[in-house]
């Protein structure tokens, strides 16, 4: 038993392989069996891999999952941001250039939008919650569009850490609900192809809950998804300390 | 060779997060601006290139081709790394403020995906690897 162990230590990125492959083949089979076919397998998946997530962080109080156990570091590796984002770059291939082109400037709206809404939506809940100054709604608002924008926000305007926090932590809930809702909502959304998915990657911003999310509705959705999202956390940060935080200066005060 | 592809998907993933920082940089934001998503138009523009001179034989595509089939686990990998529990314990303000973003930008997606042009045509659909699954 330790041999195994032993083993598994040190051959951390081929663990992960072997794992999510096992945590793949349990998924295709419920999604195959349990739900015949409804649901697809990749969101059963990626509902599983947050269960882990959840565990892991249970077991160890660390703040990366699965990944913080000693035989699973491997996971940490494989759904890094590198590795993360190596794979949806290789998606790019299979982009169809015309349908991109197409829907370009649908896809700059749907960002702006994307920026915007879950700013005011983030602000406003602030403000009813008692969180009245500028720098707190800046911070938490921000925290709604991604969660790395919020604490780059927040540090920008000298937020204090617990509220960096909850921002972080907004941004996390986003993301998940963003993973695990998705394939539910994709009907209503409309989300059926390419131009749908950039519009939707632009609204739903965080790569993570985007790319998750589209991966578990339609596997060939994805790189018109992404190619968008990947610009929302740069233009968060551009607009977060400025625009949006002088504006909400100028309302509150 | 299999590992042609693979190199030029590293070198477009490089040069794109490179350019992403130098955009960051020059408007004075501290992130990346849009990198994967430049080196992906990067890639696509390789792609294209390649293709119509025929220096892309099928092994080339193969060391791409894995990388982007990959693309779930890795999804999966990410998911079960997520700060689970701190996301939890951020309390009714993180929780009410993401599912109004996410509801309301759900509602807003839908409007803008049922007033657009209809009659898609299905290209798109074809030739990719996800047809395995």
């Amino acid at each position: 038993m330790e041999m195994i162990e032993h083993a598994l230590r040190e051959n951390p990125l081929v663990t992960a392989f072997a794992f999510v492959g096992i945590v793949m083949w349990i998924s295709v089979h419920l999604s195959r069996y349990l739900t015949f076919g409804r649901v697809h397998g990749s969101a059963i998946a990626i509902v599983i891999g947050l269960g882990l997530a959840y565990w892991g962080g249970i077991q160890t109080g660390g703040s990366k999952g699965l990944a913080d156990l000693k035989i699973f570091t491997g996971i940490g590796l494989m759904g890094g941001a590198m590795m993360r984002d190596f794979a949806i770059v290789a998606t790019a291939f299979e982009v169809h250039v015309d349908e991109a082109k197409k829907a370009g400037l649908v896809g700059v709206m749907a960002l702006l939008l994307g920026t915007l809404i879950p700013f005011v939506v983030g602000a406003s809940v602030a403000w009813s919650m008692g969180y009245t100054d500028a720098v707190a709604m800046t911070t938490i608002g921000a925290g709604a569009v991604t969660y790395i924008v919020g604490p780059v926000t927040g540090a920008a305007i000298g937020a204090s850490s617990d509220l960096m926090a909850l921002s972080i932590a907004t941004g996390l809930i986003k993301a998940i609900m963003v993973m695990v809702f998705t394939p539910a909502l994709a009907r209503f959304m409309g989300l059926n192809n390419p131009r749908s998915a950039m519009v939707f990657g632009g609204l739903a911003g965080t790569v993570s809950g985007v790319s998750a999310g589209l991966a578990a509705t339609d596997r060939r959705l994805v790189p018109y998804g992404a190619l968008v999202a990947t610009f929302h956390t740069g233009l968060g940060c551009l607009m977060g300390p400025s625009v949006l935080f002088l504006a909400t200066k100028a309302i509150v005060g | 060779m299999i590992i042609y592809g693979t190199a030029i998907l590293a070198a477009c993933h490089l040069l794109g997060v490179y350019i992403g920082d130098l955009l960051g940089s020059l408007i004075g934001v501290k992130a990346n601006v849009g990198g994967v998503g430049i080196a992906m138009m990067l890639l696509i523009a390789v792609r294209v290139y390649l293709h119509k001179r025929g220096l892309m034989p099928d092994t080339t595509e193969a060391g791409v081709g894995f990388w982007a089939a990959m693309y779930i686990p890795v999804v999966v990998a990410m998911a079960a790394q997520q700060n689970v529990v701190a996301a939890l314990k951020g309390g009714p303000v993180a929780l009410i403020s993401a599912l109004g973003a996410v509801t309301l930008c759900a509602c807003v997606i839908a409007l803008i995906n049922r007033t657009g042009p209809k009659n898609q045509d299905s290209t798109w659909q074809v030739g990719t690897v996800a047809d395995e699954t």
